[in-house]
């Protein structure tokens, strides 16, 4: 196991990504940062804040459950927990930022899109990823990365202290 | 925890935590009514065939509309217009029914047992939408999220089931799923509809309403079966009303936050003034409302534990 990021080195990817966001962001956008279920949503949280140093206020939050739409539901049987879904704005003509922990086979992401296009059609999503792995099996690649792996295929756990732990990210091997 | 049954057929087999599931899946599935697509794709290509032996409208509806809610397709089987009527047995029907590749069967029967029946002789998912006077356990599911919800908590709540307790599979399926979360249930009503001995099941029996009215944070009041019952079992429906109704003025001596359930249709006079029905401490059509989410994390929990294919 080693250590692809520290404690500092997620604040520093963290402020890296707020800051191109910002910078990207249309100066007549109504924005709204929505995590992905579950560490997409701690990340986001803390990328609102982040935002907002940067002069990025008035940031809606929401947390997405994607489990109902996953392709491998069938597969995964019993094991599925479905959670809460708490998007309390209409994503309708939001500018979206879309943010999860890692990005691998764009699976999660393409579940993501679907269960948004659902609730709603956002003027645009943009996606942030702490982690690129690499991998993909669908064409889709994330606007905002923290940090890309070798992409050796080698597994990847984001660890972050509102779950009771610390912040670090580790990689197998 | 991971949910381990490919039915649901009782309440009583179930451990708390496995209800508790339910209901926090329940409460996921709560908001896929309030968007703008009331869909998602969880039951995509999966089968569900309504299968129901008695007449029941809301029920029904009810689940459909959550098996179409999780995209799955339905199809409405009628007993009276099927073969059951030529003389065709549960079990060949059900085994007919299963060779067209149907996934989940939701089935209301008038014999205490007959879903039991059906899953030992089908692969499906089999959810029991009432069966006799045995178990309406979706019923008694979406009451308990209804209490839930409204009160915060089920464990140490005073619940009152009022009405024709031994008739009634709603009152049954409530009970043990009550008692399981750790809430205290009294069945009120006549002698003649219920007996003594449903102490004996865990919960209170009191014949006179008046004297324990105060005490519950939430009563519940059965449906007067007229269809079902005898004419000896009370002398008058306004005898009845007089006795064991909720009305305006035995709801004054309820207490001020409690809330008032039926699972419907309401006889309206009868079992419950009209008044309390449609009053501020009625959570009536929330219970309409809820049954939905439920049914559809039963349908879904019941679904995964078939797996692939």
């Amino acid at each position: 196991m080693s250590v692809l990021l520290d404690e500092n080195g997620i604040a520093a990817a963290l402020e890296r990504i707020a800051g191109e966001i910002s910078a990207s962001i249309p100066a007549t956008a109504s924005v709204a940062v929505i995590g992905i279920r579950s560490r997409g949503d701690t990340l986001a949280a803390r990328l609102i804040e982040r935002l907002a140093a940067h002069g990025v206020s008035q940031v809606e939050f929401g947390t997405l459950d994607i489990t109902l739409y996953r392709d491998d539901l069938a597969e995964i049987g019993p094991a599925a927990v479905v959670r809460t879904t708490e998007i309390p704005f209409d994503v309708a003509g939001k500018y979206l930022i879309l943010v999860d922990d890692v990005i691998y086979s764009g699976r999660s992401i393409r579940a993501a899109l679907d269960a948004i296009k659902d609730l709603g059609r956002p003027r645009a999503i943009r996606l942030a990823v702490l982690v690129d792995r690499g991998g993909r099996e669908l064409p889709i690649q994330p606007d905002f990365v923290g940090v890309k792996t070798p992409g050796d295929d080698r597994h990847v756990t984001v660890l972050l202290r509102e779950s009771g732990g610390v912040d670090r990210v580790e990689m197998d091997g | 925890m991971v949910w381990p049954h490919r039915n649901l057929l009782t309440l009583e087999e179930l451990t708390s935590d496995e209800i508790n599931l339910i209901l926090d899946t329940a409460a996921a599935f709560e908001d896929v009514s309030t968007r703008s697509v009331k869909k998602v794709p969880a039951l995509r290509g999966r089968v569900v065939v309504n299968l129901f032996f008695e007449d029941s409208t809301r029920t029904r509806t009810s689940f459909t509309l959550a098996a179409q809610r999780l995209s799955a397709d339905v199809i409405d089987f009628t007993a009276k217009a099927s073969s059951l009527s030529k003389g065709e047995s549960l079990r060949d029907t059900v085994r007919n029914i299963e060779a067209m590749g149907i996934d989940v069967i939701v089935c209301r029967h008038s014999s205490s047992g007959a879903n039991h029946l059906i899953a030992k002789n089908t692969k499906c998912c089999v959810i029991n939408a009432g069966d006799g006077r045995h178990e309406h356990p979706t019923q008694g599911l979406l009451d308990i999220y209804t209490i839930r919800k409204a009160k915060g908590r089920i464990d140490g709540l005073k619940v009152a089931i009022v009405g024709d307790v031994g008739n009634s599979r709603v009152a049954r399926s409530n009970l043990h799923g009550l008692l399981k979360l750790g809430a205290e249930v009294t069945f009120v009503g006549p002698t003649t509809m219920v007996p003594g001995a449903f102490a004996k099941m865990g919960a209170r029996v009191v014949h006179d309403f008046d004297s324990v009215i105060g005490e519950f944070d939430v009563i519940n009041m059965l449906r007067i079966q007229m269809e079902r019952l005898g004419s000896n079992v009370f002398p008058s429906l306004g005898e009845y009303t007089r006795l064991f109704g909720l009305t305006n003025e035995r709801m004054k001596r309820a207490r001020q936050d409690v809330l008032v359930m039926h699972p419907g249709p309401i006889n309206r006079g009868v079992e419950m003034a009209g008044d309390v029905a449609d009053g501020g401490r009625s959570v009536i059509l929330e219970q309409v409302t809820n049954g939905l989410a439920v049914r559809m994390a039963v349908m879904f929990l019941c679904t995964q534990a078939l797996g692939a294919g």
